[in-house]
Formats: structure tokens, sequence, C-alpha cells
């Protein structure tokens, strides 16, 4: 089944090269997505093999991010046909390697990539599917050539890869801490097999290893102060590729961390991780809170959002076992989420024609569902009621509380406050009160409606109820992080 | 004593590059670097070689110093017009830096605890430095090809400090990991030549449309 599920982003990939014709094209982009997405249910079906020595496999912890990258590359798959057949830009249709059938191509390998590195257990096939992911999305992000997104897809690939080449740094460290005891000889370097034998690994080079990879890592996954192509990337991009790049591909280098920082609690250096956590995940938070509060551009607002957000799972991640179910739920929540918004500002972008927030008003006259949906993700995203990222708001700050991080948790309700205060004065003017432009009021585009109105949907229902198996699968992801 | 002679080269030839003033110099200069590279891993390596062994070295080698200098050249043939590269940080001060590195990375060596097995102490200093004068290039200098060399200096630095520190990967990953950074120089280059189409020069000081 893993197999299955490299290959059927592989083959989609490639076929979406080969194919003359748009519309089949398109078809060949959901279908994938629909097959990726059974193909992890029959997976989580099947439940999970102890992982021993393999290279590519899964635990709760990865089956979790699958899910979430799944999901998101499920619904923006089917938005992607609506936005491919409303912004035509070739010349002329129906050609191999056009400018479309490389987005598309590229897109489809974007999701393979991701896959790959959620289901790698070796650090240096990790670190090969995280490059990965970058290659295959700098394209994505520059799809409409534009001056803007050129510039932003160069401080993209740029300020990721060096990143990335970071953390390759704190790969060949964690080899040189495993060389010190003759013991480990011939150890392989897969998560399971660091963290099983993390005693005996040298403390120095495995914290420093920690370091690169929270740099290298961190860069990607969008932490302040490696945040800064984070903007730009997710303002640029088409907004299907927004909506993946921050649901989907943060998770995945978050998930990079999460998994040295198990070794690291293994070895009992939980102290110097978490506060370094909890400390980059606290500026991140200010930061964003800092850039949200005087943002005009609303696709760059929910990009600070992001960085905020992942502050938020970085806090969580480390102030130790209490917050792991609240930050897992959270991971879920805010792709969901996030998705959701970055869908119905593509919509809002298509209507109106621009990104400033000062000539967008009157959404709900003009496009009343996705206006409806604009209020409810606000309302999501800052943690209200009845939304499920209050419930796993509400989980961290309480297990805050409970492990005695008081200082941590009164920081962490003061960016939000911020971030709530700055949001409400942003967006909630954008949805009431007269249209700025006289703009015909049509119904509105299926492929544009129905993906973010099931993501908003999916964030509503696990606010009032959480399906017991998925409950299941927040708590074994949450043990294995304190496992220590 | 050849391992000596190599890292005092692999010095040379970073700070040579701190001090260029010349595109196709410093195209020519990561070339060679990348070929000592390959040379280093011939000489420290003890015992038989294997196949495999053989294999990546041989392809490391080709990729680095003869296809992505090769392309770098292509696209500085298409692109760019003044051949010089324009600095933030002026060129002695860039070198008086290269010293300063060359200082960190000894003193780090030396402070470092270093595993029993056989290490060698001079290569990891030569990494270290390798690894500074890319990370110096990318940020000092402003044209997206020079930042592209940085990066291919950042990543012949770490390939000399996994062979210095012994740190060998799997086959298959270390052939993946010289994928990605070839795809990685190669998906740079295409957009180089967007950027120059855009723009009319890759000059990174000019892409600064978006801020906040």
């Amino acid at each position: 089944m893993i197999r299955t599920l490299l290959f059927i982003p592989l083959f989609g990939g490639l076929l979406s090269f080969m194919i003359a014709s748009d519309r089949l094209r398109r078809a060949v982009l959901v279908l994938t997505a629909l097959c990726h997405f059974t193909a992890v249910f029959v997976l989580w079906n099947k439940g999970f093999a102890p992982l021993g020595d393999t290279w590519l496999g899964i635990d709760a912890l990865g089956l979790l991010f699958l899910l979430i990258a799944s999901t998101l590359f499920l619904m923006a798959a089917v938005y992607t046909v609506g936005y491919l057949a409303g912004h035509p830009h070739a010349s002329i249709p129906d050609k191999r390697f056009s400018r479309e059938s490389i987005f598309t191509g590229s897109f489809i390998f974007f999701l393979g990539t991701m896959t790959l590195a959620i289901m790698s257990q070796h650090v240096g096939v990790f670190w090969m599917a995280i490059e990965s992911t970058t290659l295959a999305s700098a394209p994505l992000i520059s799809y409409q050539h534009s001056p803007r997104s050129l510039e932003a897809a160069w401080k993209y690939l740029l300020i990721c890869s060096v990143g990335i080449a970071l953390a390759l740094i704190g790969n060949l460290a964690l080899v040189v801490s495993a060389a010190f005891d003759p013991a480990l000889h011939g150890l392989p370097m897969t998560f399971g097999a660091l963290a099983d034998h993390a005693g005996a690994l040298q403390s120095t080079w495995i914290k420093g290893a920690f370091v690169f990879f929270l740099v290298g890592y961190g860069t990607k996954m969008g932490l302040a102060p490696m945040h800064t192509w984070l903007p730009d990337a997710h303002s640029e991009s088409p907004s299907p590729v927004s909506a993946l790049l921050s649901g989907a591909l943060l998770n995945c280098a978050f998930l990079g961390i999460l998994r040295v920082h198990i070794i690291l609690g293994k070895a009992g250096l939980a102290m110097f991780s978490n506060q370094l956590l909890m400390g980059l995940g606290l500026l991140s938070m200010f930061l964003a809170g800092w850039f949200i509060v005087q943002q005009t551009n609303f696709k760059r607002l929910l990009a600070y959002s992001s960085i905020e957000h992942m502050g938020i799972l970085a806090i969580a991640a480390g102030a130790g076992t209490q917050t792991h179910f609240g930050a897992m739920l959270h991971a879920m929540n805010h792709s969901l989420t996030k998705g959701m918004l970055f869908l119905i500002a593509g919509n809002i972008l298509a209507a109106f024609g621009t990104k400033t927030v000062s000539r967008v008003t009157g959404i709900i006259r003009v496009m009343p569902i996705s206006g409806i949906l604009w209020i409810a993700g606000f309302l999501s995203i800052c943690g209200v009621p009845p939304f499920g990222t209050f419930v796993s708001e509400f989980s961290i700050l309480y297990g805050l509380g409970q492990s005695g991080h008081w200082i941590v948790m009164a920081l962490m309700l003061l960016a939000l406050g911020i971030i709530f205060v700055g949001m409400f004065r942003i967006l909630i003017p954008m949805a009431y009160g007269e249209p700025s432009q006289e703009l015909p009021v049509s119904p509105e585009n299926g492929w544009y409606v129905i993906p973010p109105l099931i993501l908003g949907a999916a964030v509503l229902v696990l606010g009032c109820w959480i399906p017991q198996p998925l409950n299941r699968l927040f708590a074994q992801a949450a043990s294995l992080l304190g496992a220590y | 004593m050849i391992t000596h002679i190599i890292v005092a080269l692999l010095v040379l030839i970073n700070l040579q590059m701190l001090g260029s003033s010349r595109l196709g110099g410093l195209i020519r200069a990561v070339a060679l670097e990348a070929l000592l590279m390959g040379f280093l891993t011939l000489v420290i390596h003890t015992g038989q070689f294997t196949w495999y062994e053989w294999v990546v070295i041989g392809s490391t080698i080709t990729v680095k110093s003869v296809l992505l200098p090769l392309l770098l050249k292509r696209a500085l043939h298409e692109t760019v017009v003044r051949r010089d590269v324009e600095p933030l940080v002026g060129y002695s001060l860039s070198l008086f830096f290269g010293l300063l590195f060359v200082g960190i990375s000894a003193l780090a060596v030396v402070k470092m605890p270093m595993p029993p097995i056989h290490t060698s102490p001079l290569v990891i200093m030569a990494g270290m430095l390798t690894v500074c004068t890319g990370l110096f290039l990318i940020i000092t200098r402003t044209k997206a090809i020079t930042q592209t060399i940085g990066y291919l200096v950042l990543e012949n630095g770490i390939y000399a400090l996994g062979i210095a520190l012994a740190a060998e990967s799997p086959f298959i990953v270390e052939l993946g990991i010289l994928l990605d950074v070839f795809v990685g120089v190669f998906v740079m280059g295409i957009m180089i030549e967007n950027i120059n189409r855009e723009f009319d020069n890759i000059d990174t000081t000019q892409l600064t449309s978006l801020k906040d």
C-alpha cells in the first residue's frame, strides 16, 4: 500500500505531462487525487505494522499528516479544475508540455514528494523528499510568469534550498553523534532506530543536529525569523497552490522537526529542544501579529496567519505531553481552515481583481456563499467556538496551564488577542457594506465553492464532535510524540 | 600529505572566490572545487572501494564539476550583459571575512568533541570554511546567478563535511541528494532565464516589489 501511494502521484504526474487534451488532463488530476485519498483510507484501515528498520513506513504521526495532505489536495485539485478553466494561459489549447500541462504535472508531483516526505523514516530520505517538495512547487508559484510571481518563486527556491542544505548538516551531525559508542556501529539512520538508541548518542552533537534541523526545516515550516519567503510565495501563487503550501507543505516540515524532537526527548535532552521550540513559536506568533495588524493585502494576511499557527504548533510540541493531543488536533484544524480561506481568497481575487483590502467591500452582496464562508473562516482561524480550532487552541492553552507554563500561556493569549483584533478590523469590513465596484451578481461556480464549503464543514464538525477513529489517531500520534 | 595539499588548494580557492570579480572565473572555481572534493574522497577513504562507491564518486564529479558549471555557463551567456559580480560587500572586505572564516573553522574543529573513529580535522575545517564561503556569497552577491553559485559552494562544503566525518549515507540516499542538487540548480537556471526575460537583468536587488 505504501508503494501504491507513491506510484499513484508518479503515474498521474507523468501522464499529465504527456496528455495533450486540457480537459482530459484535468480529469487525470482529480482522479489522481481521488485515488490517493482512497488509498490513504485503505492504509488507515489496515492499521500500522511495527516499523523496524524500514526506510519507508507509516506510523500514527505519519498517517495523520498524510490524511491532512491528501484531503487538502483533493479539495485543491477540484478547485484547480475551475481555476485552470477560468485562467486560460496557452494561446493554443490542448498542447503537450504547455504551461498548463507543466503546472498540472508539478502539482501532482508535489503531492508525491509530500507523500514521500511523510512516509520516510530514514533521515537521508526525508531530506531528499523535503528538498524535492521545494523543487516540485517552485514552478507552481511562478505559474502566472508575472514579475511578482517570479520574484516570489526565486526567493522561495533560494531561501528554502539554502535552509534545507543546512538541515543536511544536521543529518551529518546525527550520524556523528552515533559514532562515539562502538556498540552503535552500523546503526541504520532511521528516526526509529536513533530514538531507540538515543541514550548512547553523544549529547553535544545531537544538540547541534537539532539546531541545524530547526533552522533548516524551520525555514520551510515558516518559523520566524526564517519565514521571509512565506508571505511572498503564499500571496503570489495561484490560490489552490497557496492552500496546499500552507495546509500541507508546512506540516511536512513540522513533521521533520517533530521526529528529531522525539529523538532528543528519548536522549533526555527534552529541556533543550522544548525551550527552543517554545521560544521560536512565541517569536513567530508575535511577529505574525505585528504584520497582521498593519496588513493591506489579504493573501499576505493569511500567509502571516500561517506563521502564527506554525508558532502555536511549535509551542504545543515543545510544552510537554499535556499539549501534544492539542497540537495534533490543531495541525488538522489549521490546515482545513487555512485551505478554505485561501480558496475563498482566490474567489475574491477573481471577482474583485485585487488583493488590496481597502478595495474589497461587500463580498456577501456579490458572492453570498463565499462571503459567508469568508466570515466563517475568519471566526475559525481566530479560534472562536463552535469551530475545531477553538477546541484545539483551548486544549493547548489548558495543557500549558496544567504543565505550569504560565508565562508562555499568558504571552500566547496576548498574541492571540492582538491577532484577533487585527484580523477582525481587516477581514470583516471586506464582507459587509456596499460593493466597491459595479459587479454583476451571478450564481457562483460550483468548482470554486464546493471545495471550501466541504473544508469549512469539516472544521465545524471537528469543533462539535471528533469521530472515534480520528480521535484514536490523534491520541496515538500524541503518544508517539511524548513517549519519553 | 596529498590530503594537506588538497586542503590548502581548497582554502585558496575559497579565498579566490571571495576576491574574484568575474562571473566566469567564479564558475571555473566552483567546478575545480568540486573536482578537488572528488579527489579528496579517493584519498581519505580507507579500505577497498565497492562498485557503488565508484558510481557515487563518478557521478558526483560529473554532475558538480562538469554538468552544472556548463549549465551555469550557458545561463551566463544567455542572460548577463555585465560580466562582473557587483557585490554588496567589497572584494577586500570579503577577503578579510574569508580569513575570519578560516580562523573560526579552525577554532571550531579544535573545540568540538570528535568521535573516536577515523576523521580528518583538516578536511572538517576545509568543509566548514566552504560552507561559510557559500553562505557569504549568497548573502553578499546580488546577481541571481552568483547566488546559485553560492548554493553550489555550500553543497560542496557539506559534501566535504560528509566525507571528513565519515558520515556515509546509503547508496540510494547519496544519489538522491545528488539528484536533488542537480535538479535544484537546473530549476534555478530556468528561473534565471525567466527573470532575465521579465526584468531584462538578473539583479536580485531589483526584486523588491514584495515586502511589508
